[in-house]
């Protein structure tokens, strides 16, 4: 028999208390419910033995309940964390995102579907402890789009941004069905890329759910980018933050569509400037970049052998390619089982569009 | 005139590219070498300590290579990590011919 999950609730309000753990005790997998007013008590508590999941308030006295997360976030990162809260503000969202939280629900949301929030708590619980990172920061929508689908997830996108929200059903990797401001299936998908900000949560799949969506995540991703220099008017000027976007989009499709995992881009004139797409180890790898574009000229210098066409590593997770262009050198990485051959001229077609 | 030419005349010489391989443990020494003995043991050290230092930066970057290559327009270098040390391929290009003419009717 396996054990019983163990969840404590952390509210300062005592009948909400009550409510949550009558609600969250008629969950199929009968987990043991242990509830607690203040965040001191809620930690020594956690100390004291182990949960599986907290579902934390945030307005409470003394200690409130994003400093909880935050001890959480550090002391117990292997904790499942729900926030449940009556702030209905974004700021309170994206903060609490931020410190990892795996989902966030408004009381007043739970009153109206119940069931919902049972089905989310008990997928919580259901999943697997031990392997998976949490606690996603600064990721772009596309970018999350192209883990679930690469990691072959299933899974619901619930996406929030202000009072807008939209839904993105993957299954085996594949959308399958998007849901955004009265649209569906391509349409609302490519209105919910066109948004520039917001929160997204996971929630159960629904292999049920119609299938709309038959073109493959990439191949929207290119008519998306299209569809936004067609709608582009030039003799407009465009604020910065529409360029950024639709340039984010743009790069993030020609990644996408020469399969490339990622793209760093470094100046030989500018030193500090780093481009990089796909990775969070820009800094690291553009330094790398540039040495070997040093120790090229000067290896090309000193043995006289002609001018660097391109560099070429492997290791187990990737293949890299080093391709220096005019002022600029690109480092492109590609997955492991890639045609060796074809690298080099998959590079040039990317840089070639790069700042097309 | 012809006689202080003939002894202080400079010697036109054209550098060869290295061929063959060589393998060098982590300390950068040398251990076994297929390159020509004639060809300058400098330029042979600075190969082998650009190679090393590449492999080490990029493990620094999160990267660990287990091979790596820089191609040139005419040479090309292949490296092999070996527990810290490396095997260093160095392969000159033959100059490519020069497109054939196409035959005339």
């Amino acid at each position: 028999m396996e054990p019983r999950h163990k969840i404590l609730i952390l509210d300062d309000e005592t009948a909400w208390l009550e409510v949550n753990r009558e609600t969250l005790l008629q969950l199929p997998s009968k987990p043991e419910v242990r509830t607690v007013n203040s965040g001191a008590r809620a930690v020594a508590l956690m100390d004291a033995e182990p949960f599986r999941l907290l579902v934390c308030d945030l307005k409470m006295p003394k200690m409130d309940g994003l400093q909880v997360l935050a001890i959480v976030r550090r002391r117990f990162p292997e904790l499942r964390t729900v926030v449940l809260t009556a702030l209905e503000d974004e700021e309170f969202r994206s903060r609490a995102y931020a410190l990892g939280v795996d989902l966030f629900w408004l009381k007043t949301d739970i009153q109206q579907n119940p069931q919902m929030f049972q089905d989310c708590i008990e997928s919580l619980l259901g999943r697997d402890m031990e392997t998976g990172f949490r606690g996603i920061q600064s990721k772009s929508l596309m970018d999350i789009i192209q883990m679930e689908c690469l990691s072959r997830a299933s899974t619901v996108l619930r996406i929030t941004r202000g009072p807008l929200v939209a839904r993105l059903w993957i299954q085996d990797g594949e959308l399958i069905d998007a849901e955004a401001e009265g649209a569906r299936g391509e349409a609302a998908f490519q209105r919910i890329l066109a948004w520039k900000s917001g929160t997204f949560e996971n929630m159960p799949a629904e292999p049920a759910r119609e299938r709309t969506i038959f073109k493959p995540v990439n191949a929207l991703l290119l008519e998306s980018a299209q569809s936004m220099d067609e709608a582009a008017n030039p003799t407009d000027p465009q604020s910065a933050e529409e360029a950024v976007h639709r340039k984010t989009i743009w790069k993030l499709a020609v990644v996408a569509r020469e399969g490339a995992e990622f793209v760093v881009v470094t100046s030989a004139n500018r030193q500090n400037e780093v481009d990089s797409w796909g990775t969070q180890a820009g800094a690291q790898l553009a330094a790398w970049t540039r040495r070997v574009t040093e120790v090229a000229k000067r290896l090309s210098d000193r043995l006289e052998a002609g001018p660097l066409l391109y560099a070429l590593g492997n290791s187990v997770e990737r293949q890299v390619l080093l391709l220096p262009r005019d002022e600029k050198s690109y480092l492109v990485a590609w997955p492991p089982d890639a045609p060796v051959d074809e690298l080099f001229e998959k590079a040039k077609k990317l840089v070639a569009s790069w700042d097309s | 005139m012809g006689f202080l030419t003939k002894f202080f005349r400079g010697h036109a010489a054209v550098q060869q590219l290295p061929a063959g391989s060589l393998t060098v443990n982590r300390d950068g020494k040398v251990v076994t070498s297929t390159i020509p003995s004639g060809y300058p043991q400098g330029l042979l050290r600075d190969i082998v300590r650009d190679v090393l230092l590449l492999f080490r930066q990029a493990r620094d970057a999160q990267m660990p290579l287990a091979e790596f290559s820089i191609h040139f327009a005419s040479l090309r270098i292949t490296a092999r990590e070996m527990r810290g040390g490396a095997v260093i391929f160095l392969s000159p290009h033959a100059v490519p011919a020069a497109p054939s003419q196409p035959d005339r009717l």
